[in-house]
């Protein structure tokens, strides 16, 4: 195994580590709404990459799926409201500046003493024996703790910590019956507003459609 | 392979970097070849269907150089920006598109384990990564500085975000038989004979299967979805002010993610790399190495080809069809494919457990093989589990 010199799992985990913590960077100090909404795609794409290299496939799909296509619906609306001159850019106050990085701040000095005191995440362990990055089955185990089935709990040793592993039954129908209700009022704000009594009102003409010629009147 | 080049290379890790380009460069070969095929099949098929001739002079009598001698025009072109175009995201706006359209081909398989990374979520990362292309267009329609572009990226935004939940319903119906994710896994199981292809699975796969031919092109913005680029209301829609090499690099990826869709349709309804009769079975070439890898490019041939007739359906649509209007765009998505796609869903799914041997032509009657045994229990025994998580997902990422 003499081609294991360079550690390429430490190496891909840096380079999109990089481009992730850039990026969001750059996302904070653009003006530019649309440039900001790219920086964060590209920032999130990387995350997305680096549960790849984590060997969570579905995680990262799902990363792609949610937060980088829901990033681009945040694009579309974005362009379609603030779109009225070229290219508008948003200022930002000084106080603002302040608030955020106090906020900003405190939750990375609280997250980095945490990534800190973990134990296993110090040193050169993880450097010497990196995770295997296979085609791991992520996506059945998931699915079967969606319909209340944990297939690793059977692994589990610790009796007290096997009975608290649930499935998640319950959230998963609380979601569906969510979504089901999104959808049905989505059908009914977009429905039609039609009543027999007021059919000869005519809904009031949109400037755009008013055609310059009278026709037909 | 890389253990193969670290014997030759004298610093070890330059084998791994080789063994990188070589695979990123195969997978770069399919997509710029069958762009370059495609722009040339698109001309001779359009003409023909217009009773006109098409390229006939270059590179012989059937023009077979007309996409080289287009991309050496292309190249050769000035690169054009506007001055009222945000410069940045002009430039890279068709990289996004093209990544987008060729980080689809990482996870297609081409025929039986021959695929650059084989994923257990394979199909939902190709429906997660295809939805991506889109915002190459977005950008440039915004960049551009021109209302042409933007009205072009509007529609494309809105047109792709909804066509992706009846897609996604559609996908769904083939990977609920299967009771997977892999495409090799979906692809293995329909070995042996044509009836096995999960279009012939039952009449509601069959129907599934033109459900998803119409998302499909309206998702990568064909016509008659090709309102993005409506040449006679918007010029050229998100690409009006594009010219040259970068206005090459939106057609690749278009032509690309053709060839995604039609790959994913075979593999998902038509069998993948397995022929209509079993012969690479009768033949021996199902194992071993050396047969093995005969079978294999067998089922490469199979898979091409099957992928060249989805593209030459859609060129076939191009050509026939006259374009849609947005409403009409919006109406056929929410009100006859997301129906369908849902209605679909759902009789195949008591279809298949009602009937989980299959009804009439079971693959156990013709040609026993263990693949197809435990494809059909498996489907049998996963067909409740597996879809209804994966349908909150796809709503989810609504």
């Amino acid at each position: 195994m003499s081609v294991e010199t360079i550690h390429w799992h430490t190496f891909f985990f840096l380079l999109m580590a990089l481009l992730a913590c850039t990026m969001a960077v750059a996302v904070v100090v653009t003006s530019n709404i649309v440039r900001m909404a790219f920086y964060l795609v590209v920032s999130l794409g990387a995350v997305a990459g680096l549960f790849f290299l984590a060997g969570a496939d579905f995680l990262g799909a799902m990363q792609l799926m949610i937060y980088v296509g829901g990033t681009l619906v945040l694009l579309a609306f974005g362009v379609m409201l603030t779109a009225r001159g070229p290219f508008i850019s948003m200022r930002t106050g000084g106080g603002q500046w302040i608030l955020a990085a106090i906020i900003g701040g405190s939750l990375l000095a609280v997250l980095l003493q945490v990534a800190f005191s973990v134990k296993a995440w110090t040193g050169r362990s993880l450097a010497q024996h990196p995770p295997a990055i296979e085609a791991a089955p992520t996506a059945g185990p998931i699915g079967l703790a969606l319909l209340g089935v944990r297939p690793d709990r059977l692994d589990q040793q610790n009796a007290g910590l096997r009975r608290g592993m649930s499935g998640y039954l319950l959230v998963f129908e609380i979601i569906s019956v969510h979504l089901v209700v999104v959808l049905v009022g989505a059908a009914y704000l977009a429905r039609a507003r039609k009543r027999p009594g007021q059919q000869r009102a005519p809904a009031q003409p949109s400037p755009s459609r008013r055609s310059p010629l009278p026709v037909g009147e | 392979m890389a253990e193969f080049f670290s014997q030759y290379l004298s610093p070890p890790w330059l084998a791994y970097v080789l063994t990188a380009l070589i695979q990123v460069t195969l997978i770069l070969a399919v997509v710029l070849t069958a762009a370059g095929a495609f722009t040339w099949a698109e001309r001779k098929v359009s003409a023909r269907m217009q009773d006109r001739l098409g390229p006939t002079r270059v590179g012989g009598r059937f023009g077979w150089l007309q996409a080289l001698a287009d991309g050496i025009k292309l190249v050769a072109k000035e690169d054009i920006i506007p001055a009222g175009a945000d410069r940045l995201l002009f430039r890279v706006a068709p990289y996004v598109s093209f990544c987008a359209s060729f980080a689809v081909f990482l996870a297609l398989p081409f025929s039986d384990g021959w695929v650059a990374q084989r994923m257990d979520v394979a199909v939902f990362f190709i429906l997660a990564v295809a939805g991506l292309e889109v915002f190459g267009v977005i950008l440039a329609g915004y960049s551009s500085g021109s209302k042409w572009s933007l009205f072009g990226a509007m529609r494309e935004a809105a047109q792709v975000v909804s066509y992706e939940i009846p897609l996604a319903l559609c996908v769904v119906v083939p990977v609920m038989i299967a009771g997977t994710m892999d495409l090799v896994s979906i692809g293995n199981m329909q070995s042996g004979w044509f009836t096995n292809w999960f279009v012939l699975h039952d009449p509601f796969t069959f129907l599934t299967f033109f459900v998803y031919v119409t998302c499909a092109i309206a998702s990568v913005n064909r016509a008659p979805f090709d309102l993005a680029e409506a040449e006679s209301e918007l010029v050229a829609g998100f690409m009006t002010e594009y010219s040259g090499f970068r206005w090459a690099v939106f057609f690749m990826a278009e032509y690309g993610s053709m060839v995604a869709v039609s790959g994913l349709a075979a593999i998902l309804f038509f069998g993948g790399w397995n022929g209509p009769l079993p012969i690479a079975h009768w033949l021996g070439l199902d194992h071993g190495s050396l047969l093995g890898g005969i079978g294999n490019f067998l089922g490469l041939c199979n898979f091409l080809l099957k992928a060249t007739m989805g593209v030459l359906v859609m060129m076939w649509a191009r050509w026939t069809l006259p374009r849609l209007r947005i409403d009409q765009v919006m109406t056929t998505c929410l009100k006859y494919c997301v129906p369908l796609g849902a209605a679909m869903l759902l009789g195949a799914m008591l279809w298949t457990y009602a009937f989980p041997g299959g009804l009439i032509l079971s693959s156990q009657t013709l040609l026993f093989t263990p693949a197809c045994a435990t494809g059909l229990t498996c489907a049998a025994g996963s067909a409740s589990a597996i879809p209804a998580p994966l349908v909150a997902e796809q709503q989810k990422g609504r």
